[in-house]
């Protein structure tokens, strides 16, 4: 049986009146790839943050790694110990060195002793290559870097499930392709991902599934090749000859 | 008729400088414990909590020192508390410095980036831990130029407390300036005093804000 890592049904979502989530019904199996893709203000950030309880839904049902999520503090715990997002912005913490910022969760959260989490983190570090950085501070490493840390720090929980928010949007151009090889890793280590990119090279690497979002609701489900070269939707025809370029 | 102005006087305003420091610092101390709960209620969940606290810092910024402090002085010996106004007056200025520290401090709380918060979050920590470990260290950064400089207000602001007979330096000046009638002098060495103890400070306030500045990015 493959378990179900989320389960989305008629999910809503309003900020004050404006109805961002409109009715989305997502299925994402363990092990499975999916890439979230649409324009600017479609609610994909909105999408990924509602599953692990950043923003809370107001309609329908969601499950992440089979716990309800239901708005409640405790639902929203369980969530997050099983979830790890990367963010855009990275969101390292400045006053931390790289291995410190892996080693607080692990410590806090799971209660691992200083010295098991220094060991957790730096296998993550190294697995994300950047073993010989641990020691420095954020601003002391480079974009790409940061990036890496961050995504370190992520699996050091050990999650079921990897969010990430375009997490290359905010790199150098330079930058952008060691983290999308570090990615590919992660993601060819079987690890379920849900990523918002609009790396489409990457998206046709490594996914299962893309999912094109617009105006809020999901339009158009497809494998990549098929998304890519026979998208159903105009919405879909046009946002890719936009992205593609 | 009048005393010289002699080495003993100047040693007598010394003993005033003791009194204000000793004022300063417990202002600060109990300000510091009082300033911290506010900042962290203020920043709070809780609504009712948040309000309250803002109604403290809203009474206490509103209402002069001087006026506080009558309160203090007068206001212990009428609910029949029978302590030394000195000691009074020590409250009422930590009330004082509550107050502000506790803005001054939840002001750096929300200027830490919001990413802060939602990368702790991410990870699980819970609301207390992000806090302690992940918010309230980069807050100090933040925190500590200001401080600083409140607490050089601080130390200024406890010659009010002369107005209602606490012998600090201001009023041992007062006292000496009448016995001598060399009030340029006396103010003058009262002046040297509060710089030479206010100027360290500042110069620390300075070089903080250089380095903290420098070192985020
Ligand atoms: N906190 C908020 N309050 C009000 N409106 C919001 C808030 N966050 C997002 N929105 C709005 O919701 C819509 C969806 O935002 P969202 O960030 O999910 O889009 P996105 O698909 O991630 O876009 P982008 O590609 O630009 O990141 C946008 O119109 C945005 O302006
Ligand atoms: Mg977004």
């Amino acid at each position: 049986m493959t378990e179900m890592m989320i389960e989305a049904a008629g999910l809503n979502k309003y900020f004050s009146d404006f109805h961002v989530l409109r009715n989305i019904d997502l299925q994402v199996k363990s092990g499975e790839r999916v890439v979230l893709c649409g324009p600017s203000g479609s609610g994909k950030s909105t999408l990924i943050r509602c599953l692990n309880g950043l923003e809370l839904h107001q309609g329908g049902k969601l499950a992440v790694c089979g716990i309800a999520l239901t708005n409640t503090r405790r639902s929203i715990d369980l969530v997050r110990r099983r979830t790890g997002m990367v963010f855009q912005n990275f969101n390292l913490f400045p006053h931390m060195t790289a291995v410190e910022n892996c080693m607080i969760a692990p410590m806090r959260v799971r209660g691992l002793t200083r010295e098991e989490a220094r060991a957790v983190a730096e296998t993550y570090l190294r697995r994300v290559h950047v073993e010989d950085q641990i020691n420095k501070y954020p601003a002391q490493l480079s974009g790409g870097q940061q990036q890496r840390v961050a995504i370190a720090r992520a699996l050091a929980m050990s999650p079921d499930v990897m969010l990430f928010d375009e997490p290359t949007s905010a790199l150098d151009p330079e930058m952008v392709g060691e983290v999308l090889d570090t990615m590919t890793e992660i993601a060819s280590e079987g690890t379920t991902m849900i990523c918002v990119t609009h790396e489409m090279g990457f998206a046709r690497k490594i996914a299962d599934r893309v999912v094109f979002m617009d105006a809020g609701a999901i339009v158009e489900t497809a494998p990549p090749e098929e998304f890519f070269t026979q998208s159903r939707t105009p919405r879909a025809r046009e946002f890719l000859s936009w992205v593609m370029h | 008729m009048f005393q010289p102005y002699t080495w003993n006087h100047v040693f007598f305003m010394l003993g005033g400088l003791g009194t204000t420091i000793w004022l300063a610092a417990i202002a600060l101390v109990g300000g510091s414990i009082a300033g911290s709960i506010l900042a962290l209620v203020r920043v709070a969940h809780n609504p009712l909590l948040r309000n309250a606290a803002r109604l403290y810092i809203f009474v206490v910024q509103g209402t002069p020192l001087l006026v506080t402090l009558f309160i203090a002085y007068f206001g212990a010996r009428w609910i029949g508390i029978d302590v030394a106004p000195v000691v009074a007056i020590a409250v009422a200025f930590s009330f004082y410095a509550a107050a502000f520290l506790g803005e001054i401090w939840r002001g750096a709380i929300e200027s830490v980036p919001h990413g802060q918060r939602e990368g702790s979050h991410a990870l699980g920590l819970s609301y207390a831990d992000a806090m302690r470990f992940i918010i309230v260290p980069q807050a100090i950064r933040i925190a500590t130029p200001p401080t600083v400089g409140f607490f050089v207000q601080l130390i200024k602001n406890t010659s009010l407390a002369s107005v209602v007979g606490i012998v600090e330096l201001t009023r041992t000046s007062q006292i000496v300036s009448n016995a001598t009638f060399k009030p340029l002098d006396v103010y003058l060495t009262a002046a040297t005093f509060y710089f030479v103890v206010c100027f360290p400070l500042t110069l620390l306030s300075r070089y903080l804000e250089r380095r903290l500045g420098t070192q985020t990015k």
